[in-house]
């Protein structure tokens, strides 16, 4: 099944480029909502032997990320009425090009640390730094509350590609930091967004800028 | 030992069931009662079942620390609440309880894993913390403690992972995460993962204890979140972050990578530093120069610990120290903040006129905290300085001075501004000292006051034994 490891992670390291190239707020969350999914079939890929265990996580994985978060956020954007341009503080073009930079050191970088035999050749460190990357761009350089949360997701997805290598090992880490991480970030998230909301009747963080030295 | 994390969990339930609001400020105190009780009779060496849990000599000491501070803000919050009567304090005391209860998993944690999800369950009950107040600065605020905090938070699980990949690739499948296993198979972890997950978890673990340059979260938290919430965080949470990198370290060093590790912790100890320097510099907003002042300590503490030697004794003090410092200045900040509905220096002044106590308090904690005889600070700072020269840091050493003092008179000037003068008649709430409000700092400063004259010879042992270990013995 291993076969099927680079492509997925190929797809996911474009559907990266995808998330940070699209000018429109809706296009965003489908690119990381359709990152989210395909990196929840990857554990089944590479697994060696899959089990119940494993796929139950998948099934919760899938869930949050390719349906209820995309869903909550896609109803935020229905209700606040802002406009739906991402509007990012670092133009579209450059933070492509940054990702671009930043993909092609991680590989650079990935080269360095030493693997187990069965992880060699699968692409996996490079692809989960260069995720992690990703999102760390998202929470950065862009204005909106929304923006922000699909940030973190994509933060999260690129932990849990590198998770996989210690899922046989250790599945008590993997799964209880994936999990909770994800579900209890966003739950956070999600009051606050509300909150500001409700307080500046809009999702611009451009406007939480009072507090300032 | 399972009753310290449990007796906090079903007080926050017992708080969330109660429909009246009276109450729940008391049972915060109860609790932080039962809390101190128990760290006191704790011994050194008791392990849980599963080893999870654990009493190690670092640990006790920051628990010890927490608790006191928990114990002290928790009798400072009746008054408060009594104060803020006019707002729900359902979720305020069920966080507050919650926070008590991961801070001190925190403490006991043994497993890497167990370790982060504390620190992690910890940050998500502050948030709602600093949102008290309700309002739009607070909501920002919140708001970019979440978002760093959450970068943070994914910075120390991959982190966790890569030291958790280093163990396996030592050990294969029967890798395990708990310390004391990662300490004995050090030879055997994978150094280049060690290496890169050591940067990972400190800049990670750095983030929750605010080393620039991931700060910027804490000048707006601690400026926003009532006084009390900055003691805690400043006094509580910032050492429980402390000591998760103090774990991470014993590991880095073990596997020999302990002068990489050093060198870092230098170098971004002294950055913190520089940073508070420049910003407490002429800084109008007293709360908001006391969140560079822990900005300043936090850097101090990673300082001591990347120069060593004796300085690592110093730094294991000055965390006690510090923490004792920042609730006699954050509680003081608050009452002051309360009185003149502003912490802005343009609009206070005259503070010892018109809260003798408190503006007192602020004075003498501002002495103490930058380091002045006979208080504590001053003691643990000269030893880190100390330890600086004997290990040979002589440009660590010069700068540090340097930044001491610079912050000094940065420091004291806005202090001195809110302290002296003549109160304005404009800006009066018609708040004033109470003896909730007031005790809590008393029995802080004391602390601190006898931390710089006499360390009770237990202590001391004490903080030898936790030295030691992180000096690499076992």
């Amino acid at each position: 099944m291993t076969q099927a490891v680079p492509t997925i992670l190929i797809l996911s390291v474009i559907a990266n480029f995808l998330a940070l190239g699209s000018s429109n707020l809706r296009a965003l969350i489908r690119a990381v909502a359709i990152q989210g999914l395909l990196l929840s079939v990857f554990p089944l890929a590479f697994a060696h032997s899959p089990s119940l265990r494993l796929a139950m996580l998948v099934a919760v994985s899938a869930t949050v990320k390719g349906f209820v978060i995309p869903a909550t956020l896609f109803r935020a954007l229905r209700e606040v009425h802002i406009r739906h341009e991402a509007e990012p503080y670092l133009g579209l073009v450059p933070s492509v090009l940054l990702c671009a930079v930043g993909t092609g050191l991680a590989l650079l970088f990935a080269g360095y640390l030493p693997l187990a035999d069965e992880h060699r050749g699968l692409l996996i460190v490079p692809a989960a730094l260069s995720t992690f990357l990703t999102g760390f761009l998202l929470l950065t350089t862009r204005r909106k509350a929304i923006s922000q949360v699909t940030g973190y997701l994509t933060l999260e997805n690129g932990i849990f590609v590198f998770a996989q290598l210690l899922h046989e090992a250790m599945p008590f880490l993997v799964e209880v930091g994936v999990l909770l991480d994800l579900v209890v970030g966003i739950f956070v998230m999600g009051i606050v967004m509300n909150h500001i909301q409700r307080e500046f009747s809009s999702l611009d963080t451009e406007r939480l800028s009072e507090l300032r030295d | 030992m399972y009753t310290l994390i449990i007796v906090p969990l079903v007080a926050a339930l017992i708080a969330f069931v109660l429909p009246s609001d009276r109450f729940r400020p008391h049972i915060v105190a109860v609790t932080a009662a039962i809390h101190l009780v128990c760290t006191f009779r704790l011994r050194v060496g008791d392990v849980s079942e599963w080893g999870w849990l654990a009493v190690d000599p670092l640990g006790y000491l920051t628990l010890g620390v927490l608790s006191i501070v928990f114990a002290l803000c928790s009798v400072y919050a009746i008054g408060y609440l009594r104060v803020r009567a006019d707002r729900p304090n359902r979720i305020f005391t069920v966080c507050l309880l919650a926070f008590l209860a991961m801070t001190t998993g925190v403490t006991l944690a043994q497993h890497l894993a167990l370790l982060w999800v504390a620190m992690e369950g910890a940050t998500l009950s502050t948030a709602m913390l600093i949102y008290f107040n309700r309002n739009a600065r607070s909501l920002e605020a919140a708001w970019k403690y979440l978002m760093i905090g959450s970068v943070g938070i994914a910075l120390a699980l991959l982190g966790s992972l890569f030291i958790g990949y280093a163990a396996f690739l030592g050990a294969g499948g029967k890798a395990s995460l708990l310390f004391q296993d990662l300490l004995t198979n050090s030879e055997a972890l994978s150094r280049p993962w060690i290496r890169a997950g050591f940067v990972l978890l400190l800049v990670g673990y750095g983030t929750k204890m605010g080393l620039a340059p991931l700060h910027t979260w804490k000048p707006d938290a601690y400026g926003e979140a009532p006084g009390l919430i900055g003691a805690l965080l400043a006094g509580g949470m910032t050492n429980c972050a402390f000591l998760a990198l103090l774990r991470i370290f014993r590991i880095t060093v073990a596997a020999g990578e302990g002068a990489f590790a050093r060198e870092l912790f230098i170098v971004i100890g002294l950055f913190s530093m520089a940073v508070a320097a420049v910003f407490m510099a002429g800084q109008r907003d007293f709360k908001r120069m006391l969140a560079y002042s822990s900005v300043e300590h936090m850097g101090i503490l990673v300082l001591g610990i990347g120069v060593g030697g004796l300085a690592t004794f110093g730094t294991l003090l000055h965390v006690v120290n510090n923490a004792f410092t920042k609730i006699v200045l954050f509680l003081s900040a608050g009452n002051i903040h309360r009185a003149y509905g502003s912490k802005r220096i343009e609009v206070v002044s005259g503070a010892l006129r018109r809260l003798p106590i408190s503006g007192a308090l602020f004075l003498t904690g501002f002495l103490a905290i930058t380091g002045s005889p006979p208080f504590g600070p001053f003691i643990s700072e000269f030893t880190i300085l100390n330890g600086a020269i004997q290990t040979g840091h002589f440009i660590s050493a010069a700068l540090f001075l340097i930044f001491l003092i610079v912050i000094f008179i940065g420091m004291g000037a806005t202090v001195l501004a809110v302290v002296q003068g003549v109160p304005s008649e404009k800006a009066d709430t018609g708040f004033r000292d109470s003896f909730w409000k007031t005790a809590p700092m008393f029995v802080s400063l004391a602390l601190v006051l006898m931390m710089g004259i006499w360390i009770p010879r237990q202590l001391y042992s004490f903080i030898e034994e936790a030295a030691r270990t992180l000096q690499g013995a076992p």
